[in-house]
């Protein structure tokens, strides 16, 4: 038997070896998890992450896990990886475009799982992404329900009223009276 | 149904305290209210597999893999180890990704201000994938410790940056990696927001006269243990 190592920071120089964009390597993993010839609905998240005090977290990165517009998680093999990473920008904005993702019967109602990791965080924070248009299936999802009904909106995205690709927002506030749900699992 | 094995608890022991006052920016940033217990579900026990991405063998040594017209500049090292879970067993094929200063303490980030020289021929960030016996090696340059203003002549220890994939999204780990014997280990903040000694000793790397290359560079072992199966399994 061996123990956890611990959890440290990301701190505030990630963006060379995580989200590199020019000079270096590929990224790994980017936002933009989708285009128009994956099946399924092309969306895009977007997003703002904001500290105790409403100000932007401008050196946040954000994972998210998602599953296929069928509800079955990725394989290593399939062409939509499900997986993307992005670092805020100096307003503390994110994006990522990527497809809707269906729900099987047992993974309850539409969702994106998403870490987020900062400077000053010392462990980084689960949270799940839902979908402002998928009611009903939110209104039967085990984990939302059993999330305190006055703090249950932190977890859905609104659907913008837009023409065009559909485009959720989703703010996540690391701390405050709006503190979004972050999960232990 | 896939079935996959219920994994046990994030170690709350082992782990840093979220607001730790010592560490300033956890202030603002720190999650207060608790933690909402989340079932394992596919969302959890699924993650993404990078066993099919190119990751070469070059971006696993640092350096050579920024190289432009020399050699980067430093005390070259060998970090190598085994990625296990609890109990032991080996994660293969999974991402490690690595980042950290050069010899001099300076980041490749324009929001790097410490009047150090940056070297041209190191970038300071490289992957690796783990072969099948969870094991990893990278080849680097010695990082400097560096200066932040989180109190009065604040240094961060000399350290590298460490990514990690499990095969569950919930195993995700980022952490720091950090050299034996440093005097400023005592001194830091990050470093001692882990309130378990044992624990802390976890992230020290151990010299190791097996990775050291005779004149060439001197080795250094770090593992890295991720949540495992828990320990009763549950009847689904």
């Amino acid at each position: 038997m061996s123990s956890q190592t611990p959890s440290q920071t990301v701190g505030p120089f990630f963006s060379h070896a995580l989200t590199p964009s020019g000079n270096g390597h590929a990224p790994i993993a980017g936002r933009q998890l989708a285009d128009e010839r994956t099946p399924g609905t092309l969306i895009r998240i977007e997003g703002r992450v904001l500290d105790g005090a409403g100000h932007p977290v401008t050196d946040a990165l954000v994972e998210i896990w998602q599953a296929r517009h069928d509800g079955a998680y990725p394989e290593g093999s399939d062409a939509f990886r499900g997986f993307g990473r992005a670092s805020t920008d100096a307003e503390g904005r994110f994006w990522f475009q990527t497809v809707k993702p269906g729900a099987l019967p047992e993974n309850g109602a539409p969702h994106v799982n998403a870490a987020v990791f900062a400077r000053g965080m010392l462990n980084h924070a689960f949270t799940r992404i839902y979908f402002s248009d998928e009611q009903a299936g939110n209104s039967r999802d085990p984990v939302l329900t059993s999330v305190d009904p006055t703090r249950r909106k932190s977890l859905v995205a609104s659907l913008r009223d837009l023409a065009g690709p559909p485009v959720y927002e989703f703010e996540i506030c690391l701390q405050g009276a709006h503190e979004t749900v972050f999960f232990d699992a | 149904m896939t079935s996959k094995r219920i994994l046990g608890p994030r170690d709350w022991s082992s782990h840093p305290r979220q607001t730790h006052p010592d560490y300033k920016s956890t202030l603002l940033r720190s999650q207060r209210k608790p933690l909402v217990p989340l079932p394992q579900s596919l969302s959890e026990l699924t993650g993404p597999a990078f066993g099919h991405c190119a990751v070469t063998s070059e971006d696993a040594d640092l350096t050579r893999n920024a190289v432009r017209d020399g050699e980067a500049i430093g005390e070259r090292i060998i970090v190598a180890g085994r990625l296990v879970d609890e109990s032991g067993r080996a994660i293969p094929n999974a991402l490690i990704e690595v980042w950290q200063a050069n010899a001099a303490g300076r980041y490749v980030h324009s929001q790097d201000q410490h009047e150090a020289p940056l070297d041209p021929n190191f970038v300071g960030a490289g992957r690796a994938l783990t072969d099948g016996a969870g094991r990893y090696r990278f080849t680097t340059i010695r990082p400097g410790a560096y200066p932040w203003r989180n109190h009065p002549n604040a240094w961060r220890p000399a350290h590298i940056h460490f990514s990690v994939f499990g095969t569950a999204f919930i195993q995700r780990l980022v952490t720091q990696m950090y050299f034996p014997g440093d005097p400023l280990l005592a001194l830091d903040p990050i470093f001692n927001a882990t309130a378990d000694a044992a624990a802390r000793q976890r992230l020290v790397a151990g010299y190791s006269t097996e990775l050291t290359e005779p004149e060439w560079a001197l080795g250094f072992e770090f593992d890295i243990v991720l949540r495992g199966p828990r320990a009763t399994p549950l009847e689904s």
